[in-house]
């Protein structure tokens, strides 16, 4: 009787290889295991939305910085390299959030400095400022 | 300004009778006096009212202990192209932290030609696509000189003007002298840009202190909290980055070597573990959780599942059980995984008494 337990054993163990293979495959261990983001404070529900909304929101995202005149070529991965929020921030501020772009040009300046000085009829730079001293 | 002004063009062209000509100029008189003062006492009021509580003033004393002058001189330096402050100073920090790359080539990676500049946003997510964490810094000049003087330039946003007419700017802080009351900078087309710490402090408070150490996932910024680093790392498992998993479980690890019972990091190296598909380091990982935080069900629940995965059944049903038992916010996902265990349980006795019954053994 010593050969059927070995068999029996084999399947078994047989058995639950796949169980194991289709387990770690199925959805449903992914939806089992907390992951850490959950863990920071933001409750389930939120995090899912934001997902799914975001799945929408890339998509749109890439219009958006397309006709900002972003490389197509660009566009995935940038966009790939953002998280859920900030996929939402950008697709709602694209136009407001501050963008750094560097030291004012001297000529700028110099201009706003004389329309200053203009005003206040110290210089008579620009034609088209009216002066405070006469 | 622009604005006072064609109010008052305005004024000069609705009067165009010759008979007003006194009222006239009786009106711009009397404005161009108001504007002087206006101007005069909104310089004093921005002068005085800002500089008051600035954080420079604690630093006269210097009572954190920092060296009297520090200087990252061997910070590489990158001249910025016209509205490109933003690839030149990341490429600073990026090629400071070991990654070989130029400002030209970071430009089609953040420059946003509509807005002729680069958003916070996007140096944050090109940061993570050159494999480097972002980390911003607690918004005080004492984070800022204390990563300098552990040797870590900081990336940094200003606002060089005013509220109401922003130059936003990019630039990397490199050094300080308190004696001399002064911050060094990379900046622009500046390889050494000296100015005066107040003058910074006014400028970059105007974005919210908005400063980014970045270092490879195996380093630690020196002023990382837990909750800042950690968030920063859970930022890049929240992209869709390819290769992402394998980065957060350094940098979980990393963080693990300075705060070795943070719950969230050892849940991290875990959750990383289990998406590489290394169960058995995954196991481990949830294991050191659950010791160290005994009633944190999602230790449990996610113990449990590695463990059914690994076929350890029997002991995956018990810390099943036992977050069912605990309970809490992802209830719904404890008992998800008990049952699954549950029912791999049955079946695999179900086929083991098939198994013997067919070859005639004794159930």
């Amino acid at each position: 009787m010593k050969s059927p337990t070995i068999l029996t054993q084999t399947i078994s163990k047989l058995l639950l290889l796949i169980i194991v293979s289709m387990s770690a495959f199925a959805p449903m261990s992914q939806a089992a295991l907390i992951g850490t983001p959950q863990l920071m404070n933001d409750s389930q529900a939120q995090q899912d939305r934001a997902y799914l909304i975001t799945l929408l929101q890339r998509d749109e995202l890439a219009t958006q910085l397309t006709q900002a005149g972003v490389d197509m070529s660009q566009l995935q991965s940038r966009i790939a390299t953002l998280t859920h929020e900030e996929v939402n921030t950008l697709t709602e501020q694209l136009d407001e959030l501050p963008a750094g772009s560097g030291i004012l040009g001297t000529a700028l300046i110099v201009f706003l400095v004389l329309l200053a000085t203009d005003i206040l009829g110290y210089t008579e730079v620009f034609p088209f400022v009216k002066k405070t001293l006469k | 300004m622009r604005c006072t002004l064609r109010n008052y063009t305005k004024l000069h062209e609705t009067s165009q009778n010759p008979s007003s000509m006194s009222d006239r100029r009786l009106i711009h008189h009397r404005f161009c006096h108001h504007f002087r003062y206006f101007l005069f006492y909104s310089l004093l009021l921005v002068l005085s009212g800002c500089a008051s509580g600035l954080q420079t003033q604690q630093l006269r004393v210097n009572p954190a202990g920092f060296p009297d002058q520090k200087e990252l001189s061997h910070t590489p330096f990158f001249p910025q192209q016209q509205y490109q402050c933003g690839p030149a100073a990341l490429a600073t920090v990026l090629n400071h932290s070991g990654v070989k790359i130029d400002a030209q080539s970071l430009q089609s990676e953040i420059y946003l030609p509509s807005r002729r500049g680069s958003l916070q946003i996007e140096i944050l997510a090109s940061t993570r696509r050159h494999n480097r964490v972002p980390y911003k810094i607690e918004p005080t000049l004492f984070a800022l000189f204390s990563e300098i003087t552990a040797g870590n330039p900081v990336l940094v946003l200003q606002n060089l003007g005013f509220n109401w007419a922003p130059q936003w700017h990019y630039a990397v802080v490199i050094g300080f002298n308190i004696p001399q009351r002064t911050v060094i900078l990379r900046s622009g087309m500046e390889a050494r840009h000296m100015t005066a710490m107040d003058t910074f402090e006014l400028t970059w408070a105007r974005s919210n202190y908005w400063g980014l150490v970045i270092t490879a996932p195996d380093n630690l910024p020196a002023t990382a909290t837990a909750e800042r680093y950690l968030r920063s790392v859970v930022d890049i498992e929240n992209t869709t980055l390819k290769g992402r998993w394998q980065r957060v479980n350094t940098a979980y690890r990393s963080a693990l070597t300075r705060w070795p019972n943070n719950f969230v990091a050892q849940m991290g190296v875990g959750n990383s573990a289990y998406a590489l598909g290394d169960l058995p380091s995954a196991s481990r990982a949830f294991r050191r959780a659950m010791n160290a935080q005994p009633e944190a069900a999602v230790a449990h629940n996610n113990l449990a599942q590695v463990l059914m995965e690994l076929g350890q059944l029997n002991e995956a049903e018990k810390y099943a059980r036992h977050a069912v038992d605990l309970g809490g916010a992802h209830m719904e996902s404890y008992n998800e995984t008990l049952n699954a265990i549950q029912q791999a349980q049955q079946y695999v006795l179900r086929k083991t008494e098939k198994g013997l019954k067919s070859n005639g053994g004794i159930p």
